[in-house]
Formats: C-alpha cells, structure tokens, sequence
C-alpha cells in the first residue's frame, strides 16, 4: 500500500502503479474473452425464438399446474428404480474405490507403475459424466435399470477414489510405524493403521456421493438408463407438461430427503 | 543381549546419520542415549528393529543377526522388541483395549487380529497390564479421549504385552509435562526392573534421565562421544556431546535443552547434578 | 511377570464395544439393511440373452475406442467443442456476478427475513434439480440452442456458489461488521468493506473450480438440445459410430484434466 507524496500532500493508494496495472489488464483481458465467447453463443441463438420467452415460460407453467396428481400413481416403481440405481451404484463404486485409493496412495501403493493405473482409471472415471457413462452402457447391456446402476457406479468411482487416496495419504505416519514394530504383517498394519484412521472419512465421502447419485440418477432415463428420468423423457416428448409437473415434485421431495439424511448420517460418523 | 557393531546409516539424500556405532547393552541395564537433534538417536533405535534399514554394520539380539534376517523373521524377531513413542503413537480411534492387544498382532494370525478374536490369555495379560500402569477404569474408552500422560502408560503396555526381551523408547516425556515425565520414566524403569529388560531411552531432557537411569550414551553427529555413568557428565563432557556453540555455562544447558522440546521447566535437578560432579 | 502369574486372574472376556450400543437399534438397521438390499437386487431385471449380444458390441467398442475417429466428423466435433467452452466461460462470469448478490441475499445476517426466504429458494430449487432436468426448462423457454445451456449452467452455478457464500458470511467475525455499522455506513458501504474483504478470496477459489464442473456439465446438457458437445456425442451413439464417439469422449476427458490442472494450480496459489 504505497503512500506518495503529490503536492506537499501524502496521497495513498492500495497498490502500486504496475500492479494496478497490471489487474486492469486482467480485467480488460477477461471482459474481452468473456464478450467474444458470448458473441460466439449470441450468434448460433435464434432470437426470435427468445423474444416470446416469457410468454413460453408462463404457458409452460400454465400447463403445468395443477400437476397431473393422478399420474404419481404410476411413478413409485421408477422412484424406487432412481434409488436402487443410486444405492446400488454407490454400493458397487465403494466396493471398487476402496481398496483401489489403496493402490493408488503414495503411501501404500504395492508399486509405483500399479499406483499410475489407478491414478488413469480415477482420472477417466471422473471425467466422464454419469450421463455419458450410461450413453456408453445403454449400448452394451440394453437400455433399464443394470445400465444406470453401472452408469452410477463408474462415475463415482473416480469421485470417492480420489477423496479416499487423499486421505490416505494424509494418516499420521506415528501409528503406523507403532503397528510396524509390533511384528505385525502389512495386512494387520493395513487393518489396525490406516483402516481406523481412513474408514470414517470413507464412509462420509460415500454417503456424500450417494446424495449427489440420487440426484445424477433421475436424469439417467433420457438416455434410457432406467429411473425416474424415462418418465420423465416420455411425458417432454409429449408435451404432457402437467405430468412432468407431478415428476418435478416428485424429483424435488427425493432429493431434499436424501440431502437431509446423509447431513445427518455424516453427522453422526464424525 | 543386544549387540551393535560398526552400524552406518546414509539416508538417500546423502546424509550419514550414524558414522559406525558400536553399543553393548546388557540384559536388564537402562541405557540412556542423549545427543543434539539431529544426532542420530532415533535413527539408531530405529535401525534396532529395521524400521529404518542400515547401510552398513551388524546388529545382535542374543544370537540372532537381526541385519541378516528376511522379512519374515524379522517379523518374528520384532514380537521380542517392544517400542514407545514420543507422540504415543497410539491409534486414535481404536480403544485402549484395542490398542495394547495391538501389540499381540506378531503372535496371532490376521483372522483373529481381523474380528479381534485374541487369545484368552492375551486378553488376561491385557487386563492385567492396565491394572499396573493404573487405566483399569479406561478399557472401552477410545484413545483419543485419554490425555498424554494417559496415553503414553497405553503405549507402555502395548510394548509390554508383546512379553519383549528389550525395550526402544523414544523421546518419552518429549511431549508431556515435567510431573508426568517423571512419573512415566519411573513406571518405564520400575517395569524394566521387574522383568529384566534392556532398555534404550533416546532423551533430551539430561537431567530426568541422570536421575532415572545409570548409564548414559552420548551420541553426536552420528558417533558415540560418551559413554558412563550419570556423575561423569561434566561440564565438559556435556560440550563433546552438544558442541561448542550451544553451550556455555551449565545454566545454557537447560536453556539449549528447553529451547529444544519447549520443556515450560528449566530443572533444578540438572544444576544440582553438575555441581555435584 | 511375577505379579502376572502370582494372582491367577479370573479371566475377564472382552469384545469389542459394537458400533451402535442399542442392540434393537444394531439388528434392526442391519437386517433392515439386508432386506432391502435383497428386495433391491431382485427388483433389477437382468436380461442375460441382450446382456451377450451387447458383450459383444462392447467388445466391438472397446477395438474402435483404441482407434478413434477425429477426421470423419471432426467439422462437428470442432463447433461442438467449442461451443462447450464458450458456454462453460460465459454461464461461469454469469453464475458468479449473480451468485453474489444472491448469497448476500441468503445470509442471515445481512438482509430480513422475506429477501432471506426468497434467495434461499433461489438456492434449493438450483440445487436440488439436476442440470439437464433445468435445461429441458430453458429449452422450452428459449428454444434449442447454447442459450438455454448457457442459463441452466448460469442457474447451476448460482445455487453452488451462493450457498457456499451464504455459510461463509454467516460464520465471519461479526466484530468489524458492528465496527463499519457503528461509522453509520449504509448496507451497500457495510458489505463492500466489512462483507467482502473476508470472503473473496474463497469466491475466487470457488469461480475456478465451478468452472470445471461447468465444463464437465457443458458436455451432457446437449443431450436435450441446450447445445455444445453432448448432441454430437448422442447422435454418434445413436448412429453405432463408436470410434467418432471415442474422439469426442478423449476429447473431453483431455480437455477436463487440463482445466483441473490449471484451476488446481490457480486454487493452490490463491492459499
């Protein structure tokens, strides 16, 4: 923060001239870059189509209250098939994430090029959106509920595998040699070391992933992977606004639910 | 009992943190070993059971070459070798149970260890050992509940129940305060005594162990400068070990000790035990 | 030793102290846990006849992902991409500038009680509907086109990153917030030199790494015609053209671990 003298008077500023520069060039860079890429969107929108976008929206919610109520009768077997996708799918990926964060830690990794593997399928995983994954496997296993719950399962690997190795990684090192100079083998080190100080943060990362799983699950059905989601494929394509209405409720009821309920289980594990 | 010959350890970065240590420590004696940060003393307990791998030199437990076994032996031969911590090193979210039957883990197989099925007679000899360091009341409890001092008689008697021929104990009271210090070097050596056991205590705090234990080890710069009993450290020998530049009048030796482990107390004992000799 | 021996000690049995004390409670979660599982299992339908066919189509897949097709198609791929990108800049700067606003709004020390309830619904409604679910909306409204994908990431980003915000400026110090209060500043002076200064470096932290969700969401929001990469990628599906698809997908996965490199980095650097 210098403080020059102008005028036999001390004249503070919060930087100095080249930072100050250089932050408006970093400004005037990004508006730039933030400008051109919305003339890029601006270009390839109809606008015509945006003009009435209001009048669309309050048809769009005309038609779609009161929701179709009577339809909810219909929508408790694709509910329970979006909850078995996501539990099931988180169950698999666990299975999966746990002892792959193992091989993939620094510090208990069998071998450096096993750890670089691991590294590359939770890479993969985790850069492949769910709804990918389950484009990919409504190809191999058909279109229902299997492709989702893989779906699921693939994407979360990477998400709870790469939380899990960090935590690996950041067990005190104290217990470990304590277990070590007992005359334990690895697979007691593993079990009286790092499982007590890495089960509890495992468990919180995969019930957080359930959460957001339930969610990625009731969209999994518009590329045919079971779930609430074909219900609501089916009633888009035709146009029966009211009972999408009634799956928005439905979508919306589930989710608050199940963010309450892992807050609280995570709550009570730490 | 435990033999140690000619032992180098050079660190991959280079740094020779023990130049050829020769070390006889009988059964039943209490060795401790004192020495500047950085001196080597806890690579040397820790070369003792091939925590950390020697370079070079030999190393005897009875007759074994614990330098020479396999990992499978060297397994075995780590039951014999109880060891405690500085931090405790306890596993914070085990019970204490838990954490003494830890020790037992060389000697039962992982399926017992897996659904904590020990032996009776572990759990008998468990029970016991928390009646002696007084934590009966203390079973279930988790380990991170218990305080230092606490924690640090958990650890004691997961380094007994292991039933060891000798003891490594590193920088015991590092952590605690000087009344608990006190109270868990006395329980170390009153158990060492009750069951023969060689011991060695890397130390910082010279004066605790001048009280407790009747022959010390100096240890600077990765060689042996001192060797014999509490009354031979003078002024003097105190400046082979610790070197020149940390130390002056006797009064610098508390200072340089506290300004290392933070120890709130400068002891009194130490001024004593100088004047003394 | 001796005193262990000496007193033979009436064996004391120990367990380990289960999870849950309450042995109703413990039983009961655990069946109940199994029998869902069970009824969960058996209500997937495994059809094992289209499950060989599609082995075999996989394996087929597999051999044309080793070789990916970037040439055939790659007019559509370049346009898709790029539009992904510059949906995922302009949703981001959006989402951020209009998260501010609304996560001042949704904290409750700040505003009353009516502009308090309305942001925070702002905030659950962007949260709890998944974005394609959002970008049917938007394509309603506004048509197909990267418009509606721009909004529905835009709306997406709003409801993380104002929720984030909201928690932040709820646990700031409250002491120079009364102190500005006390200089008599209005609500706006309160916010820019009490508000801001304590949580804009972790705005900042959180603009980057939204910005590598958005990318990783700008890619599947085309499935229902909010634009980018994801209806090329459907299409390629659709068509069986499964080495075009494999470009696209070592695409994204090239382009999602090169933006998270750099925002790791950005992130590590702002700490």
């Amino acid at each position: 923060m210098p403080v020059t003298v102008v005028n036999n008077t001390k004249v503070w500023q919060r930087y100095d001239t080249a930072t100050r520069m250089k932050i408006w060039l970093g400004w005037i860079i990004g508006t730039a870059i933030t400008l051109l890429c919305w003339q890029l969107i601006s270009n390839n929108t109809r606008w015509e189509f945006v003009a009435d976008a209001s009048q669309q929206l309050s048809a769009f919610l005309q038609r779609m209250f009161p929701p179709d109520w009577a339809y909810a009768e219909q929508l408790w077997k694709p509910l329970w098939d979006t909850i078995t996708i996501a539990t099931l799918g988180t169950l698999l990926a666990m299975s999966i994430a746990l002892p792959l964060s193992f091989v993939a830690a620094r510090n208990t990794t069998p071998h450096p090029i096993l750890r670089y593997v691991a590294l590359l399928i939770i890479v993969i995983s985790r850069s492949v959106n769910s709804l990918i994954w389950a484009l990919i496997l409504v190809a191999i296993t058909g279109p229902g509920v299997l492709a989702g719950i893989l779906a699921i399962a693939l994407r979360s690997i990477g998400f709870i595998g790469k939380l899990a190795y960090e935590s690996i990684e950041e067990t005190s090192y104290e217990p470990i040699e304590a277990i070590t100079a007992t005359g334990a083998n690895r697979l007691q080190v593993l079990d009286y070391a790092y499982l007590p100080q890495v089960l509890p943060s495992f468990a919180g990362i995969s019930i957080f992933r359930w959460d957001i799983n339930i969610r990625e699950a009731t969209v999994l059905g518009l590329v045919g992977a079971g779930g609430i989601g074909l219900n609501l494929n089916a009633s888009v394509d035709l146009l029966r606004w009211d009972r999408v209405g009634m799956i928005f409720i439905l979508i919306f009821a589930l989710v608050l639910i199940s963010e309450t309920l892992s807050a609280r289980v995570r709550k009570a594990i730490i | 009992m435990l033999r140690i010959e000619k032992l180098v350890k050079q660190y991959p970065t280079g740094d020779r943190a023990l130049r050829g240590v020769d070390l006889m420590v009988p059964e039943g004696e209490v060795v401790a070993l004192i020495g500047p940060s950085g001196a080597g003393k806890s690579t040397l307990i820790r070369c003792v059971n091939r925590l950390v791998e020697p370079t070079s030199g030999k190393i005897w437990l009875r007759d074994t070459e614990i330098t020479a076994l396999s990992a499978r032996r060297l397994r075995q031969v780590r039951r014999r070798i109880g060891m405690i911590f500085q931090e405790y090193a306890l596993v914070e979210r085990l019970t204490v149970m838990e954490n003494v039957l830890s020790g037992r883990l060389g000697y039962v197989n992982f399926w017992q260890s897996w659904f904590r099925r020990f032996p009776q007679h572990d759990v008998d000899q468990a029970f016991a050992l928390l009646e002696r360091v007084g934590l009966s009341d203390f079973v279930d409890k988790r380990a991170d509940e218990l305080s230092g001092g606490q924690r640090q008689r958990v650890g004691i008697a997961r380094a007994l129940i292991q039933s060891p021929d000798m003891l490594l104990v590193d920088e015991p009271t590092a952590s605690l305060d000087p009344k608990t210090s006190r109270q868990i070097m006395r329980l170390i050596t009153e158990l060492a005594r009750e069951r023969g056991l060689a011991v060695i205590i890397n130390i910082h705090d010279v004066p605790l162990a001048q009280l407790f234990v009747k022959r010390i080890v100096g240890l600077r710069a990765g060689e042996i400068v001192y060797d014999g009993p509490p009354e031979g450290l003078t002024p003097e020998r105190l400046t082979d070990i610790y070197g020149e530049e940390d130390w002056g009048a006797g009064q610098a030796v508390a200072g340089a000790d506290s300004a290392q482990e933070m120890d709130p107390e400068p002891s009194p004992i130490f001024a004593a035990s100088t004047s003394n000799a | 030793m001796a005193e262990l021996t000496a007193s033979p000690v009436t064996s004391r049995r120990w367990r380990k102290p289960p999870l849950i004390r309450n042995p109703w409670l413990r039983w009961g979660l655990l069946i109940g846990a199994l029998i869902y599982l069970a009824v969960a299992i058996s209500s997937v339908p495994v059809d094992d006849a289209r499950i060989a066919r599609g082995l075999e189509r996989g394996g087929r897949m597999i051999s044309s992902f080793l070789r990916p097709d970037f040439a055939s198609r790659w007019y559509d791929i370049q346009i898709g991409v790029l539009e992904s990108l510059t949906m995922t800049v302009v949703s981001t700067v959006a989402g951020v500038l209009l998260s501010v606003p609304v996560g001042l709004g949704a904290a409750r020390n700040l505003v009353s009680a009516p502009i308090y309830l309305a942001c925070r619904s702002i905030i659950t409604i962007s949260r709890t509907f998944q974005e394609v679910v959002i970008a049917i909306v938007f394509v309603v409204m506004f048509g197909f086109g990267p418009l509606a994908g721009v909004c529905t990431l835009a709306f997406a980003t709003i409801g993380f990153m104002a929720k984030l915000l909201a928690e932040d400026i709820e646990e700031i110090d409250p002491a120079p917030l009364e102190a500005i209060r006390a200089t008599g500043a209005g609500w706006l002076k309160t916010v820019t030199y009490a508000v801001m200064p304590q949580v804009s470096a972790r705005l900042v932290g959180l603009s980057v790494y939204r910005f590598d969700i958005n990318l990783r969401e700008s890619a599947i929001v085309g499935i229902v015609g909010a634009g980018g990469i994801g209806s090329t990628l459907q299409t390629t599906f659709n068509r069986y053209d499964y080495d075009v698809a494999a470009a696209i997908l070592l695409i994204i996965i090239v382009l999602v671990m090169t933006t998270e490199l750099v925002s790791g980095h950005i992130r590590r650097r702002l700490q």
